[in-house]
């Protein structure tokens, strides 16, 4: 095919594995889509980018783009991605996570590391349920959703991530579904340019397992009704706790300027070490 | 102009509901993997605003900035 009349995002992706492994109107396509445009806004150089995710669905998206990733633990690529950035102060760090790793199994490095304030990017995809394992029930599911783990509806209260990260100590949180693919790419360019943990929490639809259980099978019901869900945060704000009972508020919820771990960490390290060398931790891996 | 990648589009369908002008719309004939692709029947109303290529899950859309002449 001629260069011209290829997908403008076709440069960044490792062609010999497309086509992708996601089920046909997956959400992830669409956040690698919108991370790309966030990427090229931002002027983040992709040399310097290294992309860490840990098991998922949505952590399948690094494995398809051409730049350093690293493919993690369950739970833990928040964990790794921080040795990465402390090793490495200058590298753009991104973290591609699900819900299941994010808000389950690695909680608490969710939360670990916005109370650190440390200079990464995480963008999590919440499809609202485990897609992978053949649809159990995740810790962000509505009430009252299907899955098979809750044949009767889940009674449990769902976890709100945004607010959960704002709360501990991130500098940036947005919330976005990928029926709002502009916006997306808007709070992905603001995450990367923000010194210090950012938080882009990207709703997303699963028709596979989701759509399936919640009488939404294809993915343009599963994204009408995202889309006719989400309000924004201004409009949220004047509204009742009992009308915003099942909707997705979707904005902007934190944007601040603190104190940013690694180069703390930096900072110490050359204020206290006795070679009088900032880069010693560098030393480690490159032979000077 | 508008190239639809065959061997990368699974018919979600992302693109034809949400394309603002109602550019794509479905083929008649499936092709070798049985997928009905969204052939831009409306190209002359396509005004390269690029959402389609940022809602196609699987890069398949490609839509060139200049035009054929």
């Amino acid at each position: 095919m001629d260069k011209t009349n290829q997908n403008r995002f076709m440069k960044y992706l490792r062609t010999d594995r497309l086509p992708n492994i996601f089920c046909p109107g997956c959400g992830n396509g669409i956040v690698m889509n919108s991370f790309f445009n966030g990427m090229e806004r931002a002027e983040i150089d992709f040399d310097n980018l290294a992309l860490v995710s840990g098991i998922g669905c949505s952590s399948r998206v690094p494995g398809y783009i051409k730049c350093d990733s690293l493919h993690t633990t369950h739970g833990r690529p928040i964990a790794f991605a921080t040795g990465l950035k402390l090793a490495n102060p200058e590298l753009d760090v991104v973290v591609f996570t699900g819900d299941g790793d994010a808000a389950a199994i690695g909680g608490n490095h969710l939360i670990h590391g916005a109370r650190r304030n440390i200079n990464l990017t995480v963008i999590c995809i919440n499809n609202s349920i485990y897609g992978m394992t053949g649809g159990q029930i995740s810790p962000t599911s509505p009430t009252g959703s299907y899955g098979s783990t809750a044949p009767f509806g889940a009674v449990e209260k769902p976890f709100d991530l945004s607010e959960l990260t704002k709360a501990a100590g991130a500098s940036y949180v947005s919330r976005w579904t990928t029926a709002h693919p502009v916006q997306l790419a808007n709070a992905i360019k603001a995450g990367l340019q923000n010194k210090g943990f950012s938080f882009i929490e990207a709703v997303s639809q699963c028709p596979t397992y989701f759509g399936r259980k919640n009488k939404m099978k294809t993915a343009v019901t599963m994204m009408q009704w995202m889309k006719a869900e989400s309000i924004t945060k201004r409009r949220a704000e004047k509204m009742d706790a009992t009308d915003l009972e099942g909707k997705i508020i979707v904005g902007e919820f934190q944007n601040k300027k603190e104190a940013e771990f690694t180069e703390q960490i930096c900072k110490l390290i050359g204020d206290k070490c006795t070679t009088g060398k900032p880069s010693s931790i560098k030393s480690a891996f490159q032979e000077d | 102009m508008i190239t639809i990648n065959e061997d990368l589009c699974k018919e979600c369908n992302l693109c034809k509901e949400f394309c603002p002008l109602k550019v794509y719309e479905e083929s008649k004939i499936p092709n070798k993997k049985g997928i009905h692709v969204p052939c831009p029947k409306n190209e002359d109303k396509c005004t390269k605003c690029g959402l389609c290529i940022l809602m196609c899950p699987d890069q398949a859309i490609a839509v060139d900035d200049k035009d054929e002449d």
